[in-house]
């Protein structure tokens, strides 16, 4: 707040009723009910429903298909997050190091941020097509007799190449403006200190680097969790059947599909603790990017 | 692997006895950047190439590289021709859709969060604290996690199936609030305090200074939440069974399911790729042409 705000009270309580109303409907509202809901056992005829206390919890976490889920949703995390950050950090270092041509690449190299998820995943589809996609020829190739939509093995390969390929962009953009930001004195200093390309990246720019590494970090375990969510749906073409699945996508199968309403709420609830921390751990990072920039 | 990035200047004066080694770098380094470049250009022309394609080559070979003469055709059937169950969708209505969840997803998020930040920030309001919080709590959760009692909520409310319904919702969050909020703090308090000697009210403060003022950092929003509007796949997905409010990004879930049936038919493979690409045209376009504001409204705004 300024200090020498103004003292009108009527128009600052006009100003932020339409944010309040919206959010008071369309969140507070459907969290609640998502969190009520999660201690009620639904009638799947819609008659009324049971309070069952923490049972849907404890089921969910006896349940040897949600382990599964969890267990894929972690593994995928990772390697997206993993390779999207990697080969976006080449591409960066490696954009900020040429003079020539530097804003061609830059562009080329950020556009497919404009796309979709799941139009990403439809390109997808056409490159991994069981009889003719090229990628999948590439694989058949090497001996690796590739299924998508079929095999558990094959599904999860193609929804990580698509979703790195559509998250390089983001982190390429954060770590070029990271880059940017070193200031020169700093660059010449480590030039005069140290001939290495390599070992001036290890000892002098990853450590500037690394703020904005960890923020991304947070920024791509998010996006893997949640904003793959089409990426998933148009690879699997809307069947799970045996296909592996993330966390996100399974509240919807259960709640809109499976009509498990109690269970559904149960998994949003877990998912709601698990943004939870994300965020307050992201938060400090944020805090600590100030500091350090 | 990787190197240090320097000016051009600092690097010759340097070393100029190993000039050979560094002009091999530069090689290296153009090398990566155009694999990259190449990795990330290439998917989206060999689709736009096989639009040349008639179906039944697409069915055949897949995607294909070179060029026939079918393109104009398919692009036209893409955006004229109706399609769907109901035989009501065209393209051109889908583009309407979505250029309609895009704009008034930008603009009302931007209208609404611009007003909630200067309420926070430039009134005594014992109550601002708390409305910030109740505001700032709802980044927490994504749509996704609470889809379902949102949809619940929107369907009590009759609101499926309408404009109204797709876009709203989609405004419950603390992005933008958030971010002008930060960037209203950084204004000089000087500015204020000058208005008030000038007898400047409150809604003309806003209007002439903080308005002109925010206008870099509202086009860097509005480009922003108008990709992420456009882009919106899962709530579409819920809010419209209607075809007719079908938007482009929507209308794909559509094309996969039409395009796995394997009937009697040849599936319209060039009418579908052209969709995909109609899909993907308008945000890629506003995101290189207005590259530096996108930029800036990205690396700015944290989100």
């Amino acid at each position: 707040m300024k200090r020498a705000g103004f003292t009108t009270v009527w128009l600052p309580v006009a100003l932020l009723l339409p944010q309040l109303l919206i959010i008071a409907i369309f969140f507070y509202w459907p969290a609640a009910w998502a969190v009520q809901s999660s201690f009620y056992l639904q009638d799947p005829f819609g008659f009324g429903s049971t309070f069952v206390g923490f049972e849907n919890y404890t089921d969910l976490l006896q349940n040897v298909e949600y382990a599964k889920v969890a267990r894929f949703t972690v593994i995928y995390t990772v390697l997206v997050t993993f390779f999207s950050l990697a080969l976006a950090l080449l591409l960066a270092v490696k954009a900020d190091a040429v003079i020539r041509g530097a804003k061609t690449y830059r562009t080329l190299l950020m556009w497919v941020y404009a796309i979709a998820p799941p139009v990403a995943g439809f390109l997808g589809l056409m490159f991994f097509d069981q009889r003719n996609g090229p990628l999948t020829e590439m694989f058949q190739f090497f001996g690796w007799d590739f299924r998508l939509g079929a095999d558990f093995n094959s599904t999860a390969t193609a929804m990580v190449i698509v979703a790195v390929w559509k998250q390089i962009p983001v982190n390429f953009i954060f770590f070029l403006s990271g880059l940017q930001s070193i200031p020169k004195s700093v660059r010449e200093a480590a030039l005069i200190d140290n001939r290495s390309a390599t070992g001036r990246f290890w000892d002098v720019t990853f450590p500037l680097l690394a703020p904005t590494a960890f923020f991304l970090l947070i920024i791509n375990i998010t996006y893997s969790l949640f904003d793959t969510f089409g990426i998933v749906d148009t690879l699997v073409r809307s069947e799970p059947g045996n296909n592996p699945v993330t966390l996100v996508y399974k509240v919807f199968v259960d709640g809109f599909r499976g009509n498990d309403l109690g269970g559904s709420s149960a998994q949003s609830v877990i998912l709601m603790i698990l943004v939870l921390v994300l965020t307050i751990f992201q938060f400090r990072l944020i805090e600590r990017r100030i500091h350090y920039t | 692997m990787a190197d240090l990035t320097q000016s051009s200047t600092l690097q010759t004066s340097v070393s100029t006895p190993l000039r050979p080694r560094i002009k091999l770098r530069h090689v290296v380094d153009h090398a990566i950047l155009i694999a990259g470049a190449f990795l990330m250009l290439f998917p989206v022309v060999l689709v736009l190439m096989t639009t040349s394609f008639e179906d039944a080559d697409i069915v055949k070979h897949g995607l294909q590289l070179g060029f026939e003469g079918k393109m104009l055709e398919n692009f036209e059937a893409a955006m004229f021709e109706a399609s769907g169950f109901t035989k009501t969708i065209t393209g051109t209505r889908m583009l309407m859709n979505s250029m309609i969840l895009g704009l008034g997803f930008a603009i009302g998020k931007i209208v609404i969060s611009m007003m909630a930040a200067y309420a926070i920030v430039y009134f005594r309001l014992r109550f601002a604290t708390l409305a910030f919080w109740i505001i700032f709590t709802t980044l927490l959760l994504p749509l996704e996690v609470r889809i379902l009692p949102s949809y619940e909520a929107i369907q009590s409310l009759g609101l499926a199936n309408t404009y109204t319904g797709l876009i709203v919702p989609l405004i419950a969050s603390a992005t933008g609030t958030f971010f002008f909020r930060q960037f209203f703090r950084s204004i000089p308090e000087e500015l204020v305090e000058a208005a008030r000697i000038d007898g400047a009210g409150p809604v003309k403060f806003f209007i002439d200074i903080i308005i002109p003022l925010s206008r870099t950092m509202i086009a860097a929003i509005f480009i922003i939440m108008f990709v992420y509007g456009w882009n919106q796949y899962l709530w579409p997905t819920l809010i419209t069974t209607d075809e007719g409010m079908f938007t482009l990004v929507r209308g794909i879930k559509q094309i996969v399911q039409v395009l796995s049936q394997t009937g009697a038919m040849i599936p319209e493979y060039g009418k579908a790729l052209a969709l995909s690409l109609i899909a993907m045209i308008p945000p890629v376009l506003i995101v290189i042409f207005f590259q530096s504001w996108f930029v800036k409204g990205l690396t700015e705004s944290d989100k």
